[in-house]
This record gives C-alpha cells, sequence and structure tokens, in this order.
C-alpha cells in the first residue's frame, strides 16, 4: 500500500513539478518555435505514457499484492493484447518522429539567401568574420595562422581581403534575417550554443560545419561552447547581440578588415591611444582575459586583479613577488615559473616589446590592485 | 484440479558421454587466488568492481560538491573537475557496470541457471579476471602520474584529449588507453566463456526456450560486447599511435596553444564513429543482463509466469540487433554530415519499440499476480519507475530536432544516469537482496533492506528528475562553474544545491548497505535453499552456497520453463524446473 | 562503416535465423513440451565441449576487429591528405608463403590417423616453417618502407599498412603459441588423440588468417 501511495505522489509530483517549477525552455529569441512545438508534442505523448503506466502499475501493486491462499493467474501470454500494445506504441513513435524529421529537414537546408557569417574557436575563445562588400569569405589555412593573421585567412586571396575581422569581443547580427553561421574550430572541438536560439553545432577542426537561425527578438544571449574542450572549457563565452539593422551596420564599420588588420590601419587601430588602453586592447584580442580574469574570480589562470607586488607560491615551492620582470618572463616564457595550483598550458607570446609593456601597464595600473 | 499430463517417456537415459574431470584446486592459492571455479571468479570480480565503483561514487559526490556549493573546495579546480567527470564515468560505464553484470552476475549464474557444473573454459576464465584486475591496477596507476588523469570525458574526443589544454593528456590518456585495452583483451576471455557455456553446456532438458531470461540478457548481452568491444580497441589503438608515434588517424591540422603541430588531414568525426559503434551497444550490454534479472526477479515475486516470455526473448534479440545501427544518435550535433540524422532519428525510434514491450510485459506480470513486496521486488518495481521515465526522455534526444537544443545540457546527463544509471543500479541491488541468501546461506536484514531501498529510490529520483529541468533551461554539462551566464535563472543555483543534497544523502545511505553485507553474513537469518520459492535451478542446489561443481553428484534434469507459478492443477504456487511432470501435481514434498 | 555494418548484418541474420529454428513453434510453457527432452539438444552437460565452437566465437570477435579496421581505413581514406600506398613487391612472395602454410595445415588435418603419422610430422612442421617465413618476410617489408623514408606519420596510408599487418601478425603469432605447443607434443611422441585437437584448431584458425590477409592485401593492393 504504501508503496503505491509513493508510486502516485512519484507520478503526481513529477507532473506538478513540470507544470508549476519556474525551470523550463528559455524564452525563445529566433524563429525555431517548430522546435519548441516539436517538444511539446514528444511532452504530451511520453507524458501520457509515463502517467498511464505507473498508475496502472500502483494500482496492480494494490489490487494483486499477497494473499495467503489465493494464486496468481496462470496466462503465459496474450498474443491479441500484445500485438494492440505494440501496435499503439508504433503509432506514438511515428507521431512523434514525423514532426522530428519534418524540422530538421529544414535545419539542414538553410534558405539560399541567408546571411553569411563565419565563427572561429580556439581555446577558449571565440572569433567572427564577416565576408565584407563582396559577400565572399576568403580561404584560410593553418599555415597562415599569426599573431597578426589570428584566423588565418590567406593573405594572397582577393576574396579575404574584405573580410571584416572580428576577433574578440561581442557578436552583432541583425534582426529578422536568416544567418548561416560556418563553424571552423583552430585546435580542438568545441560548440557553439545559445540557448535562446535553440539550435547548437559542433566546431570541428579540419572541417566547416554550420547551422542557420532567424533571430526575432532584440536583445543580448549568452554564447557557450559546449564541447568539451579543455580546462577553460567553462569559460569559454561570448556574447551575441540581435541588433537593428542600422545599430548592425554602425558595428560592423567598428572593426578593421583583413586588410586593414595587415596595414595596421583602420577602426581598431593603436595610434594614439594611451599604453594602459592599448595593453586593455590587446589583452582581448589576444585572448589573454579567457583565462585570466580582471575582477578576481578564479580561473584557468592567475587572475590579474592586485596581481602585480603581490607573492605567489610557485610550483616548486619557491615564492616570487610579481613584478615588470617576472611579468614579461611569464609573458614570453610562460611555462618557465608556474604559479602553484596551475597547469603549465599557457601558449608562449608572440609580441614585439612595445606590446608586452602595454600589457605590464595595463596590469599594473588598468586592472587594479584589488585593494 | 486438472491433472497435468505429459509425454509417457519420463524416463531419459543418462548422458551417452562421461563427465569431464573437474578442475580440483591443490592449494590455498589455487582455492581462493588463482581460482577457476566461476563462483569465485565471479566474486572476485564483483568485489574489485564494486571497490573501484565506490571510488568512482566518491568522484560524482565531489563533483556534487562543486556543482552545489561552487568553489568550496579548493582542491577541486577546473582541470580537477573535469578529470574526476572523466574518471567518473569512465569507471561506472565499465569498470564497474560492465564487469559487474558480465564478469560478476555472469559468471555467478550462467553455470548455476543452466545446469553446469562450470564455464567450459575455467583457465580462461580465471585468467579473464586477473587480466580485468591489472586493467583496473593500470587504470589506477594513471592518478598518480605527472599531469594526473585524463580529463577528456568518458569519450575520450580527440584532438583535446591528447593535446595540451587537457588534464592528463600525456601518461594520464596513454594509461587510460593502455587499460582499456587490457579490459578488452580480459573480457573477449571470459565472454568465450560464457557464450560457448550458455550454447553447449546446458543440462540435459534446458532448451533455449526454457532458459531463464536472466540467462538470455546476459547471453545477448556478451555477444554485444564481443562484437562492439573491438571498436573501442581499434579506436584506442589508433589513439595511441598518434599520441606516441604521431600518425593523424584522428588529428587535422592544428594550432595548439599557438603552436603548429605536426598533423594534418585526419579526422576527429572518424574517431566518434568508432567510439559510438562501441558506445551504443554499451549501453545494452548494460541494460540487456538488467532487463533479464529484473524479468525474473518480477516473476518470481509476483509468483506468476512472465508475461509473453517469447516476445521477451525476440525483444532481447532485436534490440541487441538494432543497437548497433544506431551509434550516431550521439552525434547529431557533432558536424557530421547533417542528412546522417534522418536515418539515425529513425532507427533509434524504432528501438523504443521492443523496448517499450519488455516494459508493457513487466507491467503486465504484476497484473493479476499475487505480488510478495520483499526487498528484491521493491527494487525491481523500483526499477520499472525509474527506467520508464528514463526511457521516455531518451525519445527527446533519440529524436533529431529536439536533440539540437537538448544535446551537450544537464538533460543528457540526467537522461543517462536515469537509464543507465539509476535502474541497472537498482537491479544490481535486488539482484545482490535476492541472490545473497544463494550465496552466503544467509538473508540480508530486511529493516536495512527496506530502509536502503526507500532512500536510494526517492533520492536518486529527487537527483535525476529536477536535472531534466536544468538541461531544459540550457544549463550545459561538464561545466565547472556557470558564473556570468545571463539566461540562467539564480534559482537554478538552489535546485543544483538541492540536488547535491539529495546525491550526498543517497550516497551515505550506500554504507547502509555495505553494512548489511557484512553483518548479515554473520548474524542474517538462516536461509534455506530456497527462500524465495523460485523454480530456477540455482534454488535447486545439494548445498547452499553451492559446492564446486555447482549439484552433487546428479545434474539435475530440466522438465519445464522457468516460470512455472501458479500453475493450475499443481499442489504449489510454484513448480522448479528440475520437477517430473509426474510429481508436480501429485506432490512430493508439498509442504503447501 | 559499410563494411561493419555488412558483417554485423550477415553476423545477426546468421544468429536469427538459428534462433529461429531453435525457438519457432515451440511453446515453452505447453504440457507437451515439458516431459519430452528434446531430440535435437542433446542435452550435454559439462562433458566434452566442442572447444570449435570457442574458436568459432574469437574468428567472430576478430572479424569484427578486422572490419572495424577496413571499415577505417575507407573512411580515413576519403579525407584529402590521402596519398596510395607503394606496395612492397615482396608482399606477393609472403602472401604465397601463407597460402602454403595453410595448404600444409589442412594436409596436416587429413593425416590425423596413426598410421599417417610420419607425414602428419611433416605436414605440421611445414605448415610452421611457412608461416615463420611469411612473418619474416612481413618484416622485411616493414625494413624496406622504412629504408625508403615511408614511416607510420609519413602518411595514413602507410600507418594503416603497418597497422594491419602487424596486428595480422599478431594474431599469426598467437596460432603460433598453439601450434608450438603442438609440434613438441607431435615430436615427444604424445598420444595422437591428445594433438588433434590442436591441430584441427590451428588449421581452422590458419585458413581464417590467410582469408584475412587476402582481403587486407586486396585492400592494399587496390588503394
Amino acid at each position: 500500500m504504501i508503496f503505491a501511495i509513493a508510486l502516485i505522489l512519484l507520478v503526481i509530483g513529477s507532473v506538478a513539478f513540470h507544470f508549476f517549477s519556474p525551470w523550463y525552455l528559455t524564452p525563445l529569441a529566433s524563429d525555431w518555435s517548430t522546435i519548441d512545438d516539436t517538444i511539446n508534442i514528444t511532452f504530451w505523448i511520453t507524458g501520457a505514457v509515463f502517467v498511464a503506466v505507473n498508475l496502472f502499475m500502483a494500482w496492480c501493486v494494490v489490487k494483486f499484492r499477497y494473499k495467503k491462499n489465493t494464486r496468481s493467474h496462470y496466462q503465459p501470454e496474450n498474443k491479441k493484447l500484445e500485438l494492440w500494445l505494440t501496435g499503439l506504441t508504433a503509432l506514438g513513435v511515428a507521431a512523434m518522429l514525423a514532426p522530428g524529421l519534418y524540422v530538421w529537414a529544414d535545419f539542414v537546408n538553410p534558405p539560399e539567401d541567408a546571411d553569411i557569417l563565419e565563427v572561429v574557436g580556439k581555446q577558449w575563445q571565440w572569433s567572427y568574420r564577416f565576408p565584407g562588400d563582396d559577400g565572399v569569405l576568403g580561404t584560410v589555412d593553418t599555415r597562415h595562422t599569426t599573431a597578426a593573421n589570428p584566423l588565418g585567412i590567406n593573405p594572397n586571396d582577393p576574396n579575404g581581403q574584405d573580410d571584416i575581422i572580428v576577433a574578440t569581443g561581442d557578436l552583432h547580427i541583425p534582426i529578422d534575417r536568416p544567418v548561416k553561421m560556418l563553424l571552423r574550430s583552430q585546435d580542438v572541438l568545441h560548440d557553439f550554443a545559445v540557448a535562446e536560439f535553440r539550435v547548437k553545432m559542433d566546431l570541428v577542426p579540419g572541417i566547416v560545419t554550420y547551422l542557420w537561425l532567424t533571430p526575432t527578438v532584440l536583445g543580448t544571449y549568452d554564447v557557450l561552447c559546449e564541447e568539451l574542450c579543455g580546462i577553460g572549457h567553462y569559460k569559454m563565452r561570448s556574447q551575441v547581440v540581435v541588433d537593428t539593422q542600422k545599430g548592425y551596420s554602425a558595428w560592423l564599420k567598428t572593426h578593421p578588415t583583413y586588410a586593414q588588420t595587415v596595414a595596421g590601419t583602420g577602426p581598431a587601430s593603436n595610434i594614439g591611444l594611451s599604453l594602459v588602453e592599448k595593453g586593455r586592447r590587446l589583452s582581448q584580442s589576444s585572448g589573454c582575459v579567457a583565462c585570466h580574469s580582471i575582477d578576481g574570480s578564479a580561473g584557468v589562470g592567475p587572475t590579474w586583479l592586485g596581481l602585480y607586488g603581490k607573492t605567489e607560491t610557485l610550483a616548486d615551492g619557491s615564492t616570487v613577488v610579481v613584478d615588470e620582470a617576472y611579468l614579461k618572463e611569464s609573458i614570453v616564457s610562460p611555462n618557465v615559473s608556474i604559479v602553484q595550483g596551475y597547469a603549465p598550458i599557457m601558449p608562449p607570446g608572440n609580441f614585439t616589446d612595445e606590446e608586452i609593456e602595454a600589457l605590464i601597464a595595463y596590469t599594473k595600473e588598468g586592472v587594479g590592485s584589488g585593494s | 484440479m486438472a491433472i497435468v499430463t505429459h509425454d509417457a517417456d519420463e524416463y531419459v537415459a543418462p548422458a551417452a558421454i562421461p563427465e569431464m574431470e573437474l578442475y580440483h584446486p591443490k592449494t590455498w592459492l589455487g582455492r581462493y587466488v588463482f581460482s577457476q571455479d566461476a563462483k569465485v571468479i565471479a566474486i572476485q570480480y564483483a568485489c574489485t568492481a564494486i571497490a573501484i565503483g565506490l571510488v568512482a561514487l566518491v568522484m560524482s559526490l565531489l563533483i556534487r560538491v562543486q556543482l552545489g556549493w561552487p568553489g568550496a573546495f579548493d582542491f577541486i579546480d577546473p582541470s580537477a573537475y573535469i578529470q574526476l567527470v572523466t574518471m567518473h564515468g569512465m569507471i561506472m560505464v565499465v569498470y564497474l557496470l560492465t564487469a559487474l553484470f558480465l564478469g560478476g552476475f555472469g559468471n555467478y549464474l550462467i553455470p548455476l541457471m543452466v545446469g553446469a557444473r562450470d564455464m567450459v573454459f575455467p583457465y580462461l576464465n580465471m585468467l579473464s579476471f586477473w587480466v580485468y584486475f591489472i586493467a583496473v591496477l593500470v587504470l589506477v596507476a594513471s592518478f598518480f602520474v605527472p599531469g594526473g588523469s585524463s580529463g577528456a570525458g568518458w569519450t575520450l574526443y580527440p584532438p583535446q584529449a591528447i593535446l595540451p589544454g587537457t588534464p592528463g593528456s600525456d601518461g594520464g590518456i596513454i594509461l587510460m588507453l593502455v587499460s582499456l585495452a587490457l579490459f578488452i583483451v580480459g573480457f573477449t576471455m571470459g565472454g568465450l566463456n560464457y557464450v560457448v557455456t550458455v550454447l553447449q553446456a546446458r543440462t540435459r532438458g534446458m532448451t533455449l526456450m526454457r532458459m531463464p531470461l536472466t540467462i538470455w540478457g546476459i547471453f545477448m548481452a556478451t555477444v554485444l560486447a564481443l562484437l562492439a568491444f573491438p571498436a573501442l580497441f581499434v579506436s584506442a589503438i589508433m589513439m595511441l599511435l598518434d599520441k606516441i608515434i604521431g600518425t593523424s588517424f584522428f588529428m587535422p591540422a592544428i594550432i595548439s596553444m599557438g603552436e603548429q603541430l605536426d598533423y594534418s588531414g585526419g579526422s576527429p568525426i572518424l574517431f566518434q564513429h568508432l567510439f559510438w559503434f562501441f558506445g551504443h551497444p554499451e549501453v545494452y550490454i548494460v541494460a540487456l543482463p538488467a532487463f533479464g534479472i529484473v524479468s525474473d526477479l518480477l516473476s518470481i515475486h509476483a509468483r506468476k509466469n512472465i508475461f509473453g516470455y517469447r516476445m521477451m526473448v525476440w525483444a532481447i534479440i532485436i534490440i541487441g540487433a538494432l543497437s548497433f545501427i544506431v551509434w550516431a544518435h550521439h552525434m547529431y550535433v557533432s558536424g557530421m554530415n547533417p542528412y546522417f540524422g534522418f536515418f539515425f532519428a529513425t532507427t533509434t525510434l524504432i528501438i523504443a519499440v521492443p523496448t517499450a514491450i519488455k516494459v508493457y510485459n513487466w507491467v503486465l506480470t504484476l497484473w493479476r499476480g499475487n505480488i510478495r513486496l520483499n526487498v528484491p521486488m521493491l527494487f525491481a518495481i523500483g526499477f520499472i519507475f525509474t527506467f520508464v521515465n528514463g526511457g521516455l526522455t531518451g525519445l527527446f534526444l533519440g529524436n533529431v530536432t529536439i536533440d539540437l537544443p537538448l544535446s551537450d545540457t544537464m538533460f543528457v546527463v540526467a537522461h543517462f544516469h536515469m537509464v543507465m544509471a539509476v535502474s541497472p543500479v537498482l537491479v544490481v541491488f535486488g539482484a545482490i537482496y535476492h541472490w545473497y541468501p544463494k550465496m552466503t546461506g544467509r538473508m540480508l536484514d530486511d529493516t536495512l533492506g527496506k530502509f536502503h531501498f526507500w532512500v536510494t529510490f526517492l533520492g536518486t529520483y529527487a537527483i535525476y528528475y529536477p536535472m531534466h529541468y536544468l538541461g531544459f533551461l540550457g544549463v550545459p554539462r561538464r561545466y565547472y562553474a556557470l558564473e556570468g551566464t545571463n539566461f540562467i535563472p539564480e534559482s537554478a543555483a538552489s535546485l543544483n544545491e538541492f540536488i547535491s543534497i539529495a546525491a550526498i544523502v543517497v550516497g551515505a545511505v550506500q554504507l547502509v548497505f555495505i553494512y548489511n553485507l557484512f553483518i548479515s553474513y554473520y548474524r542474517g537469518k538462516e536461509a534455506g535453499d530456497n527462500p524465495w520459492e523460485a523454480t530456477t535451478l540455482e534454488w535447486q542446489t545439494a548445498d547452499t552456497p553451492p559446492q564446486h561443481g555447482n549439484f552433487g553428484e546428479q545434474l539435475p534434469l530440466v522438465y519445464r520453463w522457468a516460470y512455472d507459478y501458479g500453475v493450475p492443477g499443481a499442489t504449489q504456487d510454484y513448480i522448479p524446473q528440475n520437477v517430473p511432470p509426474s510429481k508436480a501435481s501429485s506432490g512430493v514434498d508439498n509442504a503447501e | 562503416m559499410t563494411t561493419t555494418l555488412i558483417f554485423m548484418a550477415v553476423l545477426m541474420i546468421v544468429v536469427a535465423w538459428w534462433l529461429l529454428r531453435q525457438t519457432a513453434g515451440t511453446e515453452p510453457w505447453q504440457e507437451s513440451a515439458m516431459g519430452a527432452i528434446t531430440g535435437g539438444h542433446g542435452g550435454r552437460s559439462f562433458i566434452q565441449v566442442d572447444r570449435k565452437l570457442g574458436l568459432f566465437v574469437f574468428l567472430a570477435v576478430a572479424t569484427s576487429l578486422f572490419s572495424l579496421f577496413i571499415s577505417a581505413y575507407m573512411m580515413r581514406m576519403e579525407l584529402g591528405d590521402w596519398r596510395p600506398l607503394k606496395d612492397p613487391s615482396l608482399l606477393w612472395w609472403n602472401t604465397g608463403a601463407l597460402v602454403l602454410s595453410s595448404v600444409a595445415m589442412q594436409w596436416a588435418r587429413n593425416n590425423n590417423k596413426h598410421e599417417q603419422l610420419s607425414r602428419l610430422r611433416y605436414a605440421v612442421l611445414l605448415a610452421g616453417v611457412f608461416a615463420v617465413a611469411f612473418m619474416f618476410g612481413q618484416w622485411q617489408a616493414w625494413k624496406q618502407l622504412n629504408a625508403l623514408g615511408l614511416f607510420a606519420y609519413t602518411n595514413p596510408a602507410y600507418a594503416f599498412f603497418y597497422l594491419m599487418t602487424g596486428l595480422h601478425a599478431l594474431h599469426l603469432m598467437g596460432g603460433l603459441v598453439v601450434w608450438c605447443l603442438a609440434a613438441v607434443k607431435l615430436l615427444r611422441g604424445v598420444e595422437l588423440s591428445k594433438v588433434n585437437l590442436s591441430i584441427e584448431l590451428c588449421a581452422v584458425y590458419w585458413h581464417f588468417l590467410l582469408l584475412i590477409w587476402i582481403i587486407l592485401f586486396g585492400l592494399l593492393l587496390s588503394t
């Protein structure tokens, strides 16, 4: 009896939790409402089966509980009943599968007129690339990848010269325009996921994958990496802003084309900036902040807040005072003196002396002492 | 009362071929350590698996502590966290569940239930355990190498598994792969035994269709494992070569940490295909023995024949066969050719039909039964509840469209824990409560057992049911911390805290179970030969616990299937398989 | 994965057909089925197990392994950087040695009566000699490729070549262990009945490995 009551309460509790708990799908911000519909259909069918099977079982547990002088009903099988159940199940499965396949067909065939943009992942930051005026993305190769050409754009491809590069920071996309995102990784597997858009896809080194959507609600949404990609996986974040057409165009203009980055001109050029501001920009465009927080929170690498002047214990037990010399060593050959508790995984920074100076100035004065 | 009629010929001529000499141990080492008796090997397997499983259980609690109270412990840093996640998953799936169901229950139950004296290749059987044992040691060794154990996730996806941004990408991953290769070699030795024993060493009268479903489940799971583990072996060897001598099977051109590597042209997706070609059948390698065992528990404790036995057998076989053509449903968003999605979604949802039939037949076995709510029965019914839940959420993830928002979120974690962790583990507990009396001659304590059941059952449901809804929110899996996300409400943190508390309670209660195992061995109630009044052969042995050779002088002769409960006209409500038709109704020992 | 799937499909069809034959039409609970000890099943107990079945199950596992390698090979082949293999011509000679070894094994298997003992010894020794010759030849082929600067990491085709020939040789080595034990027993003059099973098993295994080699060799040649 207790068992039956427990089963019934669990069923009621589960259903109630579904309807009354505050946790469910995040509000949709793209036109993939068909995905939500498929989920709802599946919920109704599976929910009905869940309730029916478990309530029947609870009833059985009460009704047919042990009585001393009775025996069970001897019935090895019941072909008719089994056939009916099989048929009904097949029908239910078909009712869930059909809409699923229908929507999937939609997903694998992006509209011809969709805007193109490229998402590039690397441990542990996101970069974006727009095709520029010619509407064509230039070819890429890992061999071309350098600090000055972080996305590995082929310098000899004319299509690539006007590609607009968003090395770091937010991504803006215009509202109500279908957009096809081409996904590419430079090192390991990543996954581009925005909960409000519903769709996601892995980034695989060596190939280009894609997803598409039409954003329908203005706003700022979190981009998460959802394929385990190493220690900094949980820190691999970005934001996507669904913008008005006007805002989007304005935003796009603040980013340099490939040709401009090569020439050192363009909207993001450093000319005339303070050393600290140069350092700040550099720390973002080079991805330092993916691992080193500037607000004191824990990360893959030590935080920069209050770093300068602090006494750090190294992996071998010795201590060191963080001064300019130590910072420089840590940027140029980061794996020589590792702070205790951190893994030796930071890539050596390929910077000019002036850039290193800017970075140190930013760490020292820009981030602050933390007190 | 009707009289059970039967063929006139009840006399069975003695077997024409003489018995083979059984292995006789001469030393203490030969009897208890390098024993060739399947029952001893079973217990060795089970103890090793449970020991390493407890390590993985503690890991899961540490994971939960980090998720419930981020940053509470300094030693759980981002890299330790994914190492815990990786090792917890790998140990639980391969080294605990596979080894326990096949090496543990398989070794103990197959010879006893089919009426054999032992496994057919006892020496190989002994080797099988020791190779498994070494595999476990190698795995444990990986905790202690520089860099620690691998943190690549239990799926060990390249490229990250062997690149420096992942913890344990040197010694850790190499030892992990070597350990897996050893496990597969050891398992193959055992698996040969299980298959050949079921096919050839059944006692007289034990036709295939008279075998208990436990044996069917273990048999089919072994066949799956023998065919599927080579895929893991192949991928492990190829990844080792990529790591050690620099081939490019799975490795494309990569810039890792700002450095151009020597790899080029390989495909990480090729690895995923190979891995899941093993990985999906692996789910059924764990599930099928559980299906089989739970069928027998339900039938015995409901005092009713299993409903639709033939359907049950065919469902096991069809599920086994289909499990080889659904693997890519783990890869819908992996970047493989998206058109594969249509095929794999269809096959995946088709597999729901035979699985559903099994569920119906379990429930219909209860229907019009005479249900004794013994502790094993509580676990069996608990299994149906959690399995229905986990199976139905599988229909979400198997449907390619719904997988888009849900894959790689906590929904996946909740689903596979419900279906592959909670459900089989409930069966493992039920099976231990059920067969412990045969293994030791004493009953496990009933009150402790009921307490263990209720906390485990309700606790695990409290852990995993709400977790699905974190997945709906979009909370990703394998995340060390969620700070700084805007779309996840504050309240999700309290839900995580609640789940962690439930997990700690459930984890702690397992100590009660272990205490019960020890205390009952000394103080438990005497069980007698057949405490549950079951029909299958292991309850009809001359001694409890059974001696080496299982059945004394004479092997049992089998006259009927394993499910003669409540047969009209019989003197008792159950007729053991070795009772000849003439005695079933006239009643030689009818203590009704 | 096509190769593997074809293998699995064939295997599943065989299993299903066999089970159907065993189970179709039986109603295990039926009274008529109760008393009878079925004729089809001898009710064998732990006695005289047909060890060949154990070998056949192992062969199924090995087939699964090699078919997965072949699947992986074909999938890797489709990627852009594949360069066809330069097959060492030595492989033809090796194949010949393996064929001869298999023939000798079959000969041994056919001459398992007591009066044919000398022929049997001769055949078993010959089979082993040819098998060792094959292994030696494979080793030489590896060395030739190495001398040309073609290592496993040079190109995936070579990686697969080393991997698959190595794995095949490893299987043959396992067979040679059993062969060794049998040959020693034969030379010592042990009771024939104690050796016959080993020779029988070796012969089946040898044919299996020959078949696998021919398939692998064909694959290497054609791509």
